[in-house]
């Protein structure tokens, strides 16, 4: 093997010697076109999604009935549905939906900067329990009464927001801590939580309200309605744009915490603010949905082998591609068996449970 | 170029004393050798240099500017580190690793400008991986992972750098042209080394500590003597003139008991 280092050495009195045109024009702006792409592919999602069901109704009827609602009927190209018809796109659907794309983009983004805060390829809101943790709030709140009127919401961002402290804190502060540390703490924290869930609901739960609670916490999207959608577009779109400043900050942590610290990062205060931004938009997305699983493995390790990990690229994308995937696990869901429709989170799970048995392996290797 | 000046720096963790009442210095792109034997204190005091861990008492400045008076994102303006044994948790290319360095010279949302491409290419090119950029980080081998550690440092284009035994897992021939690299730099350099006659040969100065303490410190040839190597190391070694180009050579004889009976296992 030969090396030019010895020339180099030779050549040191002119520093910025044999330079060359930057390679990578071209990446960057097919980066650009594939997060495009997504978007594009992302907006026909919704659109086909809202098709799938029980009547029959054509995509530019969709289209029209969207357009309609939002103010621009003049450029509607079809006549107005029937008020049923209306209703079952504009009411139903539609948001459910959209709630599925928030809550995919919110999973996909809280993996995306899990696995990077704690340096572990495993990591997920699921696997590391902030959504047991955001669940256990949830049932707290409505079940016990505790906090005295607390929303749900609230309740599952305090509960995920404990449930990342106490992961932490049995981390000692995770400085060292290796991959195999973080997933068995991480399962310690779930199940812990988990447990206290079952514990409320076996307490106070009348059967019908524990019935529902389990088939919720499963991960279901099928209580999505218009002012629980606004809420949470609201949490989950303001705290993804929010993670996107820390873009540059989390390829920095690529060789831990020193070396962040010593390309200028301020690691705690990143540190705390992805804590609490992570927790929100994961108790969002659990308040709306329930406990959904491996969304936020699937999708930014997809995102990181295909396109790129570096994160200005990996945290947008990941947010559409987690959208997508979503959408439709949640259409497969509802559609599928119909008269019964499965919980989405059963669906995520067995196409997340494979994906975690490659990344273990490819972690191995 | 510039200084780096530690004065009384102490720094304990849990009741054990790692460094006591250090004082070094580093002159304008000179290179410092940081010796001595395993939990002497080298990588730790690199820690300290490095603004990493804040010590007990003492300060470090970089020119005359106190470490506790420059933010972090200025401080990586002009200071780089090379850890050691450093592993990344995700699939970067070499050229993604090398870009890091740019770091602290970026806004939140700024591409990297032509200006960054640049200086990334000629740091690619001055350690010899520019054929290597487009590899994913974890095909490389250690020796090539550490060169691009040295590459991501220099795109930090700074006025110093620390090394944390940067010549590990390198072939004999790496360990060369990286030393006589880092002096042709005309940055300042602090490097922790193992190797005796690397140090003799490609240190301007150097700076032995022992238990936490700095032991000696001067010009290769004015510390490591042969008492001074038994005392600290427990070697016996002959220390002479290489015949053809006159430079430092250490040759290791025997390990010796170890310091605290030193006087009677000399003896004996």
């Amino acid at each position: 093997m030969t090396t030019n280092l010895h020339k180099a050495a030779r050549r040191a009195s002119n520093p910025i010697a044999g330079v060359k045109p930057a390679p990578s024009r071209l990446r960057r702006a097919s980066v650009a076109a594939i997060i495009l792409l997504a978007t594009v592919g992302l907006l026909a999602s919704i659109i086909a999604a809202s098709l799938f069901g029980s009547a029959n109704i054509s995509p530019l009827d969709v289209v029209s009935t969207i357009l309609r609602h939002i103010g621009l009927g003049e450029i509607a190209p079809n006549p107005p549905l029937p008020r049923l018809l209306d209703a079952l796109i504009w009411e139903s659907r539609f948001p459910r939906v959209l709630l599925s794309a928030l809550v995919g983009a919110a999973l996909a983004v809280s993996g995306a900067v899990l696995q990077a805060i704690t340096r572990n390829p495993l990591a997920d809101p699921y696997l590391l329990g902030v959504s047991s943790g955001a669940s256990t709030g949830a049932v707290a709140v409505i079940l016990l009464g505790i906090g005295g009127g607390i929303s749900l919401s609230t309740g599952a961002f305090i509960g995920g927001l404990l449930a990342f402290g106490l992961l932490l804190l049995l981390l000692g502060g995770g400085r060292i801590a290796s991959p195999t540390r973080v997933v068995l703490t991480g399962v310690l924290v779930s199940q812990f939580f988990a447990a206290v869930t079952s514990l409320i609901l076996m307490i106070s739960g009348d059967a019908n309200s524990t019935r529902g609670f389990t088939y919720w916490l499963l991960g279901t999207l099928a209580g999505a309605r218009w002012d629980g959608v606004n809420f949470t577009a609201v949490i989950i779109l303001a705290g993804v744009v929010a993670i996107l400043f820390f873009a540059s900050s989390l390829d920095a942590f690529t060789f831990g915490w020193d070396s962040a610290t010593a390309l200028g990062v301020n690691v705690t205060a990143v540190r705390i603010w992805l804590m609490v931004l992570t927790s929100l938009i994961t108790a969002a997305a659990v308040a709306a949905s329930g406990a959904i699983g491996f969304v936020g493995l699937l999708v930014p390790h997809a995102v990181r082998i295909l396109v790129s990990p570096m994160h200005r690229t990996l945290l947008p994308l990941s947010a559409v591609v987690g959208a997508i995937l979503l959408i439709w696990v949640d259409t497969f869901a509802r559609t599928a068996f119909t008269p019964h429709e499965l919980p989405a989170g059963v669906i995520t799970a067995l196409l997340g449970a494979p994906a975690f048995a490659l990344v273990l392996k490819r972690l191995e290797s | 170029m510039g200084r780096i000046n530690a004065t009384e720096i102490s720094w304990s963790v849990k009741g054990h004393q790692l460094l006591d009442n250090i004082e070094m210095a580093a002159h304008d792109g000179k290179v410092v050798g940081l010796l001595g034997p395993n939990g002497s204190g080298k990588s730790t005091l690199l820690r300290l240099l490095a603004g990493l861990r804040r010590p007990d008492t003492g300060t470090v400045r970089y020119d005359d500017t106190s470490l506790r008076d420059l933010s972090r994102r200025v401080l990586a303006r002009r200071l780089a580190v090379v850890e050691q044994d450093v592993t990344a948790h995700n699939h970067v290319s070499v050229r993604q690793v090398v870009e890091l360095g740019r770091t602290p010279f970026r806004g939140r949302f700024d591409a990297l400008t032509e200006h960054d491409q640049r200086i990334i290419d000629a740091a690619l090119e001055r350690v010899g991986i520019t054929d290597k950029q487009r590899q994913s980080w974890h095909t490389l081998s250690g020796g090539e992972k550490q060169r691009a550690q040295l590459a991501r440092a220099l795109a930090q284009e700074p006025r110093e750098i620390l090394l944390d035994e940067p010549t590990n897992h390198l072939d004999i021939r790496y360990q060369l042209e990286l030393l006589e690299l880092l002096g042709s730099l005309r940055v300042t350099c602090v490097v922790a080394l193992h190797d005796l006659n690397l140090a003799a040969r490609y240190c301007h100065h150097v700076v032995v500590l022992d238990h936490g303490q700095v032991f000696a410190a001067g010009t290769p040839a004015a510390v490591l003597t042969t008492e001074l190597i038994r005392s600290v190391y427990g070697v016996e070694v002959l220390v002479d003139r290489e015949p053809t180009a006159g430079t430092l050579r250490i040759t290791y004889l025997a390990a010796t008991a170890p310091r605290t009976a030193d006087a009677t296992a000399v003896a004996g």
